[in-house]
């Protein structure tokens, strides 16, 4: 059985992979909620009836020869910094986190997959891609829950669809999301404008990290909202569609940006990296903020292609539970404060200072934005 | 402090904003494990809700919800209760779909583009089924045959079963 550090010490091809469409669209979910039969739904179920259900479900999906070596362990078993950083690396949720006995993850070794058991739903299967993927990540964990499907009785009525625990998942129980990184329609206050756009075709957007309407590090979720009267494909195809849109203006937004302002782009990048690359103590919220200038800089060509990549392993290893993971200890906010600083400072010791780089290119003093990763 | 549950005292404290309105819920130590609740922060308080109040099965008291004021519609499956529904806004099993069809109606207007699934079926799950039938109704044939002593007829049906049981649905 692969053990918790195995499983963690390499980033997934996916933290570090969102380079299509200009690097706007950092990763693709798709999740899927499925039942047993005649067992009680987790929360209602008692104690021994939960553990029955595990019992069925866990020996199903470990055989699964996509999960073949999978991380798999039972809730129950795993410390609370252990649960906090699968949750900070989206391979279980805070709800899931919570739970002990009775409740299981396995996830596939290169963390593409990942199925909770003994969620809200019985099972919660999750497919997680690079960029703009949610046809490929639908169709692959679609082809492990057909192969589920011989083992388990899944609860499914022919009008309502597949049957969970809230109605607001029945029908497909598919959640598809992608998170995308907006730093150019952030500056140029077009953002209100877009995500309303965006909710008013019934999908919904919030923040990735922060609370409520607060959004942190430029960061953003999409998402569907209706699972029920839409086939799997519909729901994902105006997604795609419409994702690619909002990347597409960011694109656009970046650009004008450029051409308007220069000097404003030229700055926030600058003081970004003054901030990551000398501070000694950054909380969470300063440091996503400077980092996503920093990546913003990395597709604009202030910096070289790579820091893009380098800027998205910072934005998972500087959360608080990979830091406490890290240093092997829990660790004060204080502590976290500058032990973030120190991981960030050495993580960009020899990213070159963009003035450097800028006046080392040709009399062009600006980078061209349309194909940044080119040079 | 108490338990909410029973009169123990009280070591899990799950304090959540429930649409505006401030909810706790005071547990036990073994009244959390019971509900798999371990770590207080992160915590669905409707889940716990859900299968936790004082009457649910999932309670030390368990034995279901004493007799249900209103009309009293349970769930034959699992216990849960329209009283329970109306609570959460949640089921307690698949059945249940079932057994409150017409309140499942109204929650769903409005809820979804619409209000019937077009989509992913499990067609493997059918597959199976209809594939172990037609396995057992071809074996009892087998049987027959043999005692009838058609051993042309039961080769043929043999040959059948052989080449059911290779194919995977």
């Amino acid at each position: 059985m692969m053990r918790f550090s195995t499983l963690i010490k390499h980033p997934a091809d996916w933290m570090t992979g969102g380079q299509g469409e200009h690097g706007a669209v950092l990763t693709s979910r798709i999740r899927l909620a499925r039942n047993l039969r005649r067992h009680p739904f987790p929360g209602w179920a008692r104690r021994e009836q939960r553990a029955a259900a595990l019992d069925l479900m866990r020996p199903a999906v470990e055989a699964l020869p996509a999960m073949k070596g999978a991380f798999s362990h039972e809730l129950g078993d795993l410390t609370s910094v252990q649960k906090q950083v699968l949750v900070e690396r989206h391979l279980i949720s805070r709800e899931h986190a919570a739970r002990g006995d009775g409740s299981a993850a396995v996830i596939e070794r290169r963390q593409t997959f990942s199925l909770m058991l003994n969620e809200e739903d019985h099972l919660r299967m999750q497919a997680i891609r690079p960029g703009l993927q949610l046809s490929a990540a639908f169709t692959a964990l679609s082809e492990l829950d057909t192969e589920l499907e011989t083992s388990l009785e899944f609860a499914f009525d022919p009008t309502l669809g597949y049957l969970t625990t809230c109605p607001t998942n029945l029908g497909t129980g598919l959640r598809a999301s992608a998170m995308l990184h907006l730093p150019g329609l952030v500056l140029s206050d077009q953002i209100s404008q877009v995500l309303q756009a965006v909710n008013k075709i019934g999908l919904a957007v919030r923040g990735l990290y922060g609370e409520g309407t607060e959004s942190l590090g430029n960061l953003y979720q999409i998402s569907n909202q209706s699972t029920l009267g839409e086939s799997e494909e519909t729901i994902i195809r105006r997604l795609e569609r419409v994702i690619s849109q909002v990347a597409n203006h960011e694109q656009n937004a970046r650009e004008k940006l450029l051409e308007d302002d220069p000097e404003m782009v030229a700055d926030k990048i600058g003081r970004a990296y003054g901030v990551l690359r000398y501070s000694h103590i950054i909380d969470s919220k300063e440091a996503l903020n400077h980092l996503s200038l920093l990546r913003l800089g990395g597709t604009l060509g202030f910096f070289a292609p790579q820091t893009v990549m380098v800027c998205d392993s910072l934005l998972m290893d500087i959360q608080p539970a990979h830091l406490q993971l890290h240093s092997g200890r829990k660790l004060s906010p204080e502590e976290r404060d500058s032990i973030r600083a120190e991981i960030v400072r050495s993580r960009l010791h020899s990213l070159e200072s963009p003035d450097n780089r800028m006046s080392s290119k040709d009399e062009k003093n600006l980078p061209n934005p349309s194909n940044p990763g080119d040079s | 402090m108490k338990c909410d549950f029973c009169d123990q005292k009280a070591t899990v404290f799950l304090t959540q904003l429930v649409e505006g309105q401030m909810k706790k819920v005071c547990l036990c130590d073994s009244c959390a494990k019971e509900r798999g609740v371990t770590d207080p922060t992160g915590f669905s308080l409707a889940d716990l809700l859900l299968g936790g109040l004082p009457g649910g099965p999932g309670t030390a008291a368990g034995g279901g919800s004493p007799a249900a004021p209103g009309n009293g519609r349970k769930c034959p499956t699992c216990g849960f209760t329209l009283d329970d529904l109306k609570r959460v806004r949640r089921f307690g099993c698949s059945d249940c779909y079932a057994t409150f069809s017409e309140e499942v109606g109204q929650m769903l207007r409005g809820m979804h583009k619409g209000t019937s699934h077009i989509g992913k079926v499990p067609e493997g799950l059918m597959a199976t089924q209809f594939r172990n039938q037609r396995l057992e109704e071809l074996r009892s044939r087998l049987d027959q045959a043999i005692t009838s002593e058609s051993y042309e007829e039961a080769a043929g049906i043999r040959d059948e079963i052989h080449n059911l049981s290779e194919t995977k649905p």
